[in-house]
């Protein structure tokens, strides 16, 4: 007898009580459940829940792997010992066992920790509430590794993740519920929870923290510098192709593009809300490149080094790639109409800019900005879809008269 | 005649005790299941703004408690003679008086406290708990249920005040009431050997809100009656 019959007789012991709902969700993870439906026409949608979580996941891959080589890389450069990449993406520096080695014992503990904590939430809340545990939390339990840097302690992690599950997710009901995005709670809760292992120069590299003095190593990112005013010697091609410091999985705008693409094709993201967002982080960008070319701002102020940066620059360092086309395309809790979407998008791109420029404190304002417009998204769609009742009113008026 | 027997009548109706069940309920009842603020969601601001640690929790709680109780008598001694249209006036006048006292006092007594404080005992005065009871419960009751009322409406929003407190500032500072019982996070003594550390997020004010928000989520599924219907 395989283990499938054995939770399936657990399965029909356990039907009706409280622990069911815990092994359902091991059952039809793991198997393709026994149960068939027995009466009513049904539509077959290949499209459940759970593919579609399943294919955002397929495009976070290529991120993880990319930041398990980036922490090495990282390190290693910081601790001198390899050069800088010197051609291109494919360059031999950077795609060594080696970097792949340090970063992969890095991240996989975030990751098991990010999945562990969480699911075992998910479950203790379908036991208690008595439904079935929910696929939510595929996804975020993979972004969370991906958006915070690399050292963060695994305590801190599950903890927030705690807190995020909880008091983003499950206070409102659990999975397509929620009204914020779960990750981004997450993030959010370390950000200033643990402001000291979120931000500065010294949590990007791997062990920069523990070392000081005559061995410090120090890898402040690129926004780091721009809003510190101090300057930085990554190219234009390091930026894009993700050679940089930063959270695990957001350096590469490169791989962000092409998961952007994967979920535009396979039809799982919103391109309205990435468009966009995008149009709106490069409308910001104009305006303040246009505030700093009209002379009202000289290098003397702090907010120059951010504010002159070339306005398509901004989409390439930073978590802003990143954000745009895998959180803020949350089905949950971004704007339901295609009106809204584009409202919701374009506020989040020129939002982000906006903190990211004139908050130093908060050299990454994507995640607020997101936060921000979650919680907006209903006002939009209210409306939006107001907007169209009285528009169809007054059609209708029009034909009676 | 038949006035006059009436009167009699009245006088001579037993005297209610002065802690009988219904004046127990009176105290007891905002404690927990009519709670100021998890259940009539009122005096949100201060709990807020002072519960970052225990020490002004405590303060603020007794300052409250002497407030609601002393103003609630006044006002109920006075209730026959308020003409109703300046009532809220009057109401303001006593708390503010009141309030002047406490904050004196504070100053003479406990100048440091006072100073941490701040602004926060003179804004006892917006309290909307104390406008609340003077409203819907001295203006309408003998002094000495006012009296229970005030004490137990301020209480029950005093023992919420220190609960917040106490988790903010045992997880935010790692300190109760200013004593390191975690350890020592500059010498990394206690649990900051091993790594931890303090939350930055619980000594911000959203943290006080989401902390309300969870007792409000704990008291409403422990007891069902209390959930609202819509």
């Amino acid at each position: 007898m395989g283990l499938k019959d054995k939770l399936h007789k657990l399965k029909l012991k356990y039907k009706g009580k409280k622990m069911a709902p815990a092994f359902n969700a091991i059952h039809t993870f793991l198997y393709l459940p026994n149960e068939t439906t027995h009466s009513g026409a049904h539509v077959r949608g290949a499209d459940d829940l759970k593919r579609t979580m399943n294919t955002v996941i397929m495009a976070l891959l290529p991120c993880l792997i990319f930041g398990m080589f980036n922490a090495g890389y990282q390190y290693h450069l910081a601790s001198g010992t390899i050069e800088a990449v010197s051609n291109g993406f494919f360059s031999s520096e950077f795609w060594s066992l080696d970097n792949f080695m340090i970063g992969f014992w890095e991240i996989i503990p975030l990751v098991v920790v990010s999945y562990g904590v969480g699911l075992a939430v998910e479950f203790v809340f379908a036991v208690i509430k008595g439904h079935e545990v929910e696929e939510g939390y595929l996804v975020t339990g993979m972004l969370v590794p991906l958006i915070v840097p690399v050292d963060t302690p695994l305590w801190m992690l599950a903890v927030a993740v705690i807190f995020g599950v909880v008091i983003g997710k499950e206070v409102f009901g659990g999975t397509g519920m929620n009204i914020l995005n779960p990750a981004l709670t997450i993030r959010a809760f370390l950000f200033f929870s643990y402001p000291g292992w979120m931000s500065g120069d010294k949590v990007w590299v791997h062990s920069a923290v523990e070392k000081s003095g005559v061995d410090a190593l120090s890898g402040e990112t690129v926004l780091g510098f721009l809003a510190n005013s101090k300057p930085f010697d990554y190219s234009v091609s390091d930026m894009f192709f993700g050679f940089i410091p930063g959270s695990v999985g957001e350096t590469s705008a490169f791989l962000i593009l092409l998961g952007g693409l994967f979920l535009i094709f396979t039809k799982i993201g919103s391109w309205r809300i990435m468009l966009s967002a995008v149009l709106g982080a490069l409308v910001m960008g104009l305006i303040f490149n246009g505030v700093v070319n009209a002379g009202w701002v000289t290098d003397s102020s702090k907010f120059y080094a951010l504010m002159s940066l070339e306005f398509w620059k901004h989409l390439i360092v930073g978590g802003i790639a990143f954000g745009i086309v895998y959180m803020a395309t949350d089905p949950v809790t971004a704007s339901q109409t295609n009106k809204g979407k584009w409202i919701y998008g374009f506020l989040i791109g020129f939002i982000s800019i906006l903190i990211r420029v004139f908050n130093p404190a908060y050299p990454e304002g994507v995640f607020l900005a997101i936060l921000l417009m979650n919680v907006f998204a209903p006002t939009i769609d209210h409306y939006v879809v107001q907007g169209n009742v009285k528009k169809r009113m007054k059609r209708l008026k029009l034909k009676t008269a | 005649m038949a006035e006059v027997t009436e009167e009699k009548v009245k006088v001579k109706e037993p005297k209610e005790p002065l802690f009988s069940k219904k004046n127990r309920k009176l105290l007891v009842d905002p404690l927990a299941d009519n709670n100021p603020i998890t259940i009539q969601v009122l005096g949100i601001c201060s709990a807020l703004a002072i519960t970052a640690q225990l020490k002004p929790s405590i303060v603020m709680a007794i300052s409250v408690i002497f407030v609601l109780g002393v103003g609630n008598v006044v006002i109920s001694l006075m209730r026959n003679i308020i003409p109703s249209k300046i009532r809220i006036i009057v109401q303001l006048v006593v708390v503010a008086a009141l309030v002047i006292i406490v904050d004196q006092v504070l100053k003479a007594f406990a100048y440091t406290l006072s100073k941490e404080l701040s602004v926060f005992i003179g804004l006892i005065i917006t309290n909307c708990i104390i406008m609340g009871r003077f409203e819907a419960f001295a203006l309408g009751n003998g002094p000495w249920k006012s009296f229970l009322d005030g004490i137990g409406n301020a209480a029950g929003y005093g023992v919420l005040l220190i609960i917040v407190a106490f988790f903010r500032e045992l997880f935010g500072s790692g300190t109760l009431f200013g004593a390191k019982v975690l350890g020592d996070p500059i010498e990394k003594t206690g649990l900051y050997a091993i790594g931890y550390e303090n939350n930055g997020f619980m000594v911000l004010a959203p943290m006080a809100l989401i902390t309300v928000g969870i007792i409000i989520w704990i008291q409403r599924s422990r007891n069902k009656a209390l959930i609202e219907d819509h």
